[in-house]
């Protein structure tokens, strides 16, 4: 019985069906080798003795993690990934629903506005970090304006941390320096959460409205009891692509500010470069790579095994 | 108009000006001489409309910006032709744990490369692509597979089954079926995916920078490493600023509603 199902099975593969594995291996063998195999590489290297430049394979065990648990510059990389998230992920949601639910009150030149708000997304991180790198040196541009309500922010060598406590040798809190990145990120990546939300309220059928209109509801309590139940899904996507994005930030950091004074600006991704590339620590930079890759998965494994369930 | 509509367009307009502000400053920086840009003339106007920068810029990141062009053409077009065949397979020719096929591709989209990035660079060195651009050119097909499998999977999903079955009931095979219903079915689609690769691809810092050194560097490293030198050249950066951001803008400008397109169906589920 077994075995008849066996054959059954086998014989299903046609000839079409061989030509559409064949199509599909090459693709599935390189992603295996570059991201699996490499992953597990990365691993291997992160429990190992390489910290110079010739390689060294002996094994170390978790050294190298528990090195940089007790380094002050990896808990700085810590808190300031953890507050940059916080902060970008929250005004990307908020300014890109505001932005979405205005724009979708029928006004006229609505494309004018929403190419405004989109084109960032068009640019590089490298090339939004130069321009605010010169918006925001300091005593121009915004700085100017916000002089003008005594705020004088240092952005590039400020070392305050804004409410902070300590906690050991770590002082958590918000970083001054991080929001000039937080500033130029949101500038970044509002367009985004914008066109989702709008792609969102577009989809949501009119009759809906009205329905609850006719039930008497006021504009802000349809908003609140019916529209924004309803983008629930977009958001919680928006906050895990943002997530993922701000948990590898790299580019935006290495062209604005770089580690900063103190590294309260310094990321796990800026660490990891600067170890593996400036310094030879090939073990160091693999052990924060692995952490980052923890991280992100956090985030997205449960994302990715939902929207598997979805399809299947 | 009531009080509320006015108010709606206030808060847009100026929303909308804070958001170009940056680009008028580029614009106005880049056309001043050095002795011009200082921080307290940052929001005036250049007195005389100068285009030294712009030669400097140019001459500092030709080479670069071409770099960028011959990287960025062949590997847009093969990944958008492998996300083509794989998001074929996916949805059209279904069998037992291709579901979990694709979730394993899938799940590349979201690694920090970081995590790859030690094992690539010894891999490339081995196979002697190291510092090349096809180096650069393999590096962007692989790790852009993901997102392309998934952007045309979701856009096979849209050409009905019973096409395929048609076809197969008149004799067609897998390869003709692709050749001559998927592909001219797929016009949008690819644009949709070769748009976003190119901005993708034209955008990337991290692979660019650890991978090539000096000559093969793309367009990204050599705008960042103007701002390297002793004194800052603000107006030759603005300038290089706008040179490296021009192929995506414009991209952006002329197929503004497929770049859109293709930024929510990079977002998996939008």
């Amino acid at each position: 019985m077994a075995s008849d199902i066996h054959v059954r099975r086998k014989r299903k593969f046609s000839k079409d069906q061989w030509t559409a594995i064949a199509f599909l291996l090459p693709s599935f063998l390189l992603i295996l080798l570059f991201v699996y195999g490499f992953i597990g590489w990365t691993g291997y290297v992160s429990l190992s003795n390489w910290n110079t430049l010739v390689p060294d394979f002996s094994f170390a065990g978790l050294e190298n993690y528990v090195y940089l648990f007790h380094d002050f510059r990896f808990q700085s990389d810590l808190r300031n990934t953890l507050f940059f998230t916080v902060l970008f992920i929250g005004l990307v949601i908020i300014f890109g629903m505001g932005l979405a639910i205005l724009i979708d009150q029928k006004l006229k030149g609505e494309s004018i506005y929403r190419n405004i708000f989109l084109f960032p997304m068009a640019l590089s991180f490298i090339v939004t970090g130069v321009v605010w790198q010169w918006l925001l040196n300091p005593s121009t541009g915004f700085n100017q304006f916000l002089g003008a309500f005594g705020i004088h922010p240092k952005w590039y060598t400020d070392t305050n941390i804004l409410a902070g406590f300590e906690w050991g040798s770590i002082e958590f809190g918000l970083p001054v320096a991080i929001i000039a990145v937080v500033i130029a990120a949101v500038w970044q990546m509002t367009g985004f959460s914008l066109a989702m939300y709008l792609a969102g309220l577009r989809g949501i059928p009119d009759e809906l409205r009205e329905a609850a209109r006719m039930d008497g509801a006021s504009e802000f309590q349809i908003y609140r009891k019916v529209i924004l139940p309803m983008l629930m899904p977009i958001t919680v996507s928006i906050v895990i692509i943002m997530a993922h994005i701000s948990l590898k930030i790299f580019d935006l950091i290495y062209a604005m500010t770089g580690s900063g004074a103190n590294f309260v600006t310094d990321v796990p991704a800026m660490y990891m470069f600067e170890a593996t590339f400036r310094g030879h620590y090939y073990a160091n930079g693999a052990a924060i790579a692995i952490i980052m890759l923890l991280l992100v998965a956090i985030f997205i494994v449960p994302y990715l095994w939902n929207s598997r369930k979805g399809d299947s | 108009m009531n009080i509320g509509k006015i108010l709606k367009y206030f808060i847009l307009t100026v929303v909308a000006i804070i958001f170009i502000m940056p680009i008028y400053v580029i614009i106005v920086t880049s056309l001043k001489p050095l002795d011009e840009v200082s921080l307290e003339q940052m929001w005036a106007l250049p007195t005389s409309i100068n285009f030294t920068s712009y030669v400097e810029a140019f001459k500092n990141l030709a080479p670069n910006f071409m770099n960028s062009i011959y990287l960025v053409i062949p590997a847009t077009l093969l990944s958008a032709l492998l996300g083509a065949m794989n998001g074929y397979v996916l949805s059209k020719w279904q069998f037992k744990g291709v579901n979990t096929i694709f979730t394993i591709i899938l799940f590349g989209m979201f690694i920090p490369y970081q995590s790859i990035l030690i094992p690539l660079i010894q891999f490339l060195r081995t196979i002697e692509l190291y510092d090349t651009i096809p180096g650069l050119i393999l590096v962007h097909v692989v790790y852009g597979l993901p997102i392309t499998t998934l952007m045309f999977r979701n856009f096979y999903a849209s050409i009905p089954d019973t096409m395929i079955e048609a076809a197969k009931i008149d004799g067609a095979n897998f390869l003709g079926i692709f050749r001559h219903i998927i592909v001219p079915l797929s016009i949008t689609g690819f644009v949709v995916v070769a748009i976003w690769q190119f901005t993708n691809i034209w955008n990337e810092f991290l692979f660019a920078v650890t991978i090539t050194t000096s000559e093969n560097q793309p367009i990204m490293v050599a705008l960042q490493n103007l701002s390297g030198s002793q004194i800052v050249q603000w107006n030759v950066q603005m300038a290089g600023a706008l040179m490296a951001a021009l192929p995506t803008l414009l991209v952006y400008i002329f197929l503004g509603k497929y770049f859109v397109r293709g930024l929510l169906a990079g977002s998996v589920k939008g």
